[in-house]
């Protein structure tokens, strides 16, 4: 048993936390979040040229090999600034469907494209009625000659704006909340019959609500086999949910920094802030939840490569629930502690509180992680 | 980063567990699982059986005695312990005065102590608590004055555990009144039985007697009782109180609890079904069973650092406070697990004598009990709010 990490390892780390500091000045990120893309396609370069989208992939098609441990090290470091990049977008989510169901020939034409960084991911899994139930597709693929034809909406598709290629789950088999019946498809953002509505999220990011209305796809779109594609995304949702307790536990160090610096700093009565006593217990309170959040985000990367599947739910159920209640925690105390700064747009904290927030929601809220919790432990 | 265990370390398990369904004497478990008191007789017992076995003391080094487990071992054992409902050695001797003992004593305490402790032959209590001095422990009072090549000791401690039981004391006392307050201690071992000791039972909440007042009237100490230099006593209670949180968080026996709980649930009934089906009560269950798990890779992950040979400062007060906080939690549910079965309660003694049992289901005897004793669980080894400020200074820098 070893929570260490290799001297690999710490070079990745390393290097992720000197890209952050050279590029996510707080000033610097401010100024990316309200450029229309909404990031640096510069970065995105340099990420590709650092081998970072290239992470998890495999060897074979020219990736690093990591493991869930190197996407949590990356995320943890990038949490930690609030990058914009879409890289859970693309390489997590996007990249992790494919290198998990494709056809040879999908992942020789997508993962390398990828890894370059010459094309970006989306996954549309959400609906407007479906919560966050994977298994609530109302989207249809119906079968046309050699294709499909795909009907529905997706709801937001987080970089769906941006994203070359959107991985749609449809239906084509069962009933709207069967595990049964669903089924992945490459389509292109620009394919007739898709429109989109772009948005801001509360968290700098960018996302869009997707219609697809008769939109035509060839035999070729089909991602994995037909009606069979749930275990497939509930597993790689699992990785991102993995990666984003790595990114809230960098956020919420972060945050946890910038206030215990602002309590040194702030007088009143004619003392620092932080010399009182019920404002350095508040600040305990949220260091301990952003290290029982590192330890639970730790344990589950190191978990996720578990044969035991009811063993790896329950870490994952387990590790979202605690680390999306001390997101919140950490986040609204922040804010807290700032007093009428923390109110401010245009200082940093503000930042933080709103993309802890959504990580709360994102895959699956406290609430419903405990659910899932208690649904495998009885 | 790596959570497997080796084909060592499984076997390792199956040790221990075949050890501990072969020799835990099944009164000491019984009690133990109830969350009961040990009997001083019971815990001896089963203390002689861990050092025949070599286990009295994972935490010693191995020249002392200790076992050279792996902290991979270390984390089975406390697991089969806890599942188990085995008794952990009581920490005054093997846990506390112990590591101060092969730390800073001489030569000829280790060897006249040491092996005492293993083997149980000396009770040890804490006399560290007085009426005037709980969190602000350096201001305590008790007073010893060197006449010739022995301390004459006078004051008084309070809240000493099993002082009833004990061969032995290890004591804070003042020997310089007019230094600073910290500077002014020593450390001492004292021997129950010298005269002019006085031990005076207080009933706890829970209606038993497990602490004390130790009154000190002119009593004789040997200068060799003393550890250490004469006015450095702050430095090595420090040390104690630094091991002592470590396992404070006490993570295999609350696992046993949710064991315990979801047991309960299954018998217990609550509108037409099992508590077991009761959403809200299955949420209150799920929730401390999910801040215990953070606790658990936290404390690993805190062994894991010292393993690899990092220094921590004051981060295991983290372990103390969460670990004593999902204690109560977990009594707390216990006790509301068992409705109004929750209410009839009697002290131990109440029994003797009496050829009945405690009144409601077998597994109402115990919980409240449990629950009314750990009340002090986020009072004692410094409180919680206490630790709240070590962490904020040590570690936080405010």
């Amino acid at each position: 048993m070893d929570f260490e990490l290799s001297d690999e390892q710490n070079m990745l780390k390393d290097s992720v936390e000197r890209f952050v500091k050279d590029n996510y000045s707080a000033e610097a990120r401010a100024k990316l979040a309200e450029t229309e893309l909404g990031f640096s396609q510069d970065h995105w370069k340099k990420m590709a040229e650092l081998g970072w989208l290239g992470l998890p992939f495999s060897e074979e098609v020219g990736g690093f090999g990591g493991t869930a441990i190197e996407t949590a090290i990356m995320m943890e470091s990038m949490g930690s600034g609030l990058v914009l990049e879409p890289f859970l977008s693309t390489v997590i989510l996007g990249g992790g469907l494919v290198s998990e169901a494709g056809s040879s020939a999908q992942i020789e034409a997508i993962i390398p494209e990828v890894i370059e960084g010459n094309m970006m991911l989306a996954f549309a899994y959400a609906e407007p009625q479906s919560r966050f139930d994977l298994n609530d597709v109302e989207t249809t693929a119906t079968k046309s000659g050699d294709g499909y034809v795909l009907n529905g909406h997706k709801a937001v598709v987080y970089h769906g704006t941006t994203a070359d290629k959107i991985i749609v789950s449809a239906r084509t088999g069962g009933n709207s909340r069967d595990e049964n019946g669903i089924s992945l498809f490459i389509v292109d953002n620009n394919s007739s019959g898709v429109t989109r509505r772009d948005y801001r999220t509360i968290d700098g990011q960018r996302a869009a609500d997707i219609k697809f209305e008769d939109v035509t796809v060839g035999a070729d779109a089909l991602l994995g086999e037909e009606g069979g594609a749930f275990p497939v995304i509930e597993k790689v949702v699992d990785q991102a949910i993995a990666a984003l307790c790595a990114e809230a536990v960098g956020a919420m160090q972060a945050a946890n920094n910038i206030t215990n610096e602002y309590m040194k700093e702030r007088k009143q009565f004619g003392t620092p802030i932080g010399k009182f006593q019920v404002l350095q217990h508040r600040m305990v309170d949220m260091y301990m939840e952003a290290e029982q959040s590192k330890s639970m985000s730790d344990m589950l990367a190191m978990k996720l490569g578990l044969d035991d599947e009811t063993e790896r739910r329950k870490a994952v159920a387990a590790a979202k629930a605690q680390v999306g209640q001390a997101a919140k925690f950490v986040g609204q105390q922040s804010i807290q502690l700032h007093g009428g700064m923390g109110m401010t747009d245009e200082y940093s904290i503000g930042h933080y509180f709103k993309r802890l927030t959504t990580l709360e929601m994102l895959f699956g809220n406290t609430d419903y992680h405990f659910k899932k919790y208690a649904a495998l432990a009885s | 980063m790596d959570l497997s265990f080796s084909k060592e370390d499984l076997a390792f398990r199956d040790e221990v567990r075949e050890f501990l369904a072969a020799n835990l004497p099944a009164d000491v478990k019984d009690r133990s699982d109830r969350g009961l008191h040990p009997t001083k007789e019971g815990q001896v017992r089963w203390q002689k059986i861990l050092n025949g076995k070599g286990w009295m003391a994972p935490n010693w080094p191995v020249e002392y005695g200790g076992t050279g487990w792996t902290i991979t071992q270390k984390y089975i054992a406390s697991q089969e312990f806890g599942h188990a409902s085995a008794p952990i050695a009581t920490p005054f001797g093997v846990s506390m005065v112990g590591p101060v003992i092969y730390t800073f004593g001489n030569q000829e305490q280790k060897d006249k102590y040491l092996p005492r402790i293993l083997n149980s032959d000396d009770w040890w209590c804490q006399g560290y608590s007085e009426p005037g001095s709980g969190s602000d422990l350096a201001s305590l009072q008790t007073k010893a004055v060197r006449d010739g090549d022995d301390y004459i000791v006078n004051g008084q401690k309070i809240w000493t555990s099993y002082a009833q039981y004990a061969d032995m004391i290890f004591c804070l006392v003042r020997t310089d009144s007019s230094a600073k307050q910290q500077e002014g201690i020593s450390f001492l071992l004292i021997d129950m039985k010298t005269p002019g000791i006085t031990v005076k039972p207080i009933t706890v909440i829970d209606k038993e007697h497990s602490l004390n007042e130790v009154f000190f009237e002119d009593v004789r100490v040997p200068v060799a009782n003393r550890i250490g230099e004469e006015n450095k006593g702050w430095t090595y209670a420090k040390f104690l109180l630094g091991n002592e949180r470590t396992g404070i968080a006490r993570v295999a026996r609350s696992k046993r609890q949710v064991e315990r709980l979801r047991e309960i649930a299954k018998a217990e009934r609550c509108g037409g079904v099992t508590l077991a089906e009761d959403t809200d009560f299955i949420n209150k269950l799920t929730r401390i069973e999910v801040d215990l798990m953070a606790l658990e890779y936290t404390e690993l992950r805190y062994l894991s650092m010292i393993a690899s040979g990092k220094q921590l400062s004051a981060e295991p007060s983290l372990l103390k406070i969460k670990g004593t906080e999902i204690q109560q939690r977990l009594t707390g549910l216990l006790v509301e697990s068992l409705g109004m079965y929750g209410a009839p309660y009697e002290a131990e003694r109440a029994y003797e004598g009496r050829n009945e049992a405690p009144v409601g289901p077998d597994y109402a005897h115990g919980p409240m009990a449990e629950h009314l004793y750990l009340r002090a669980a986020t009072i004692y080894g410094g409180s919680n709010e206490i630790q709240r400020n070590i962490v904020s200074k040590m570690v936080l820098g405010l």
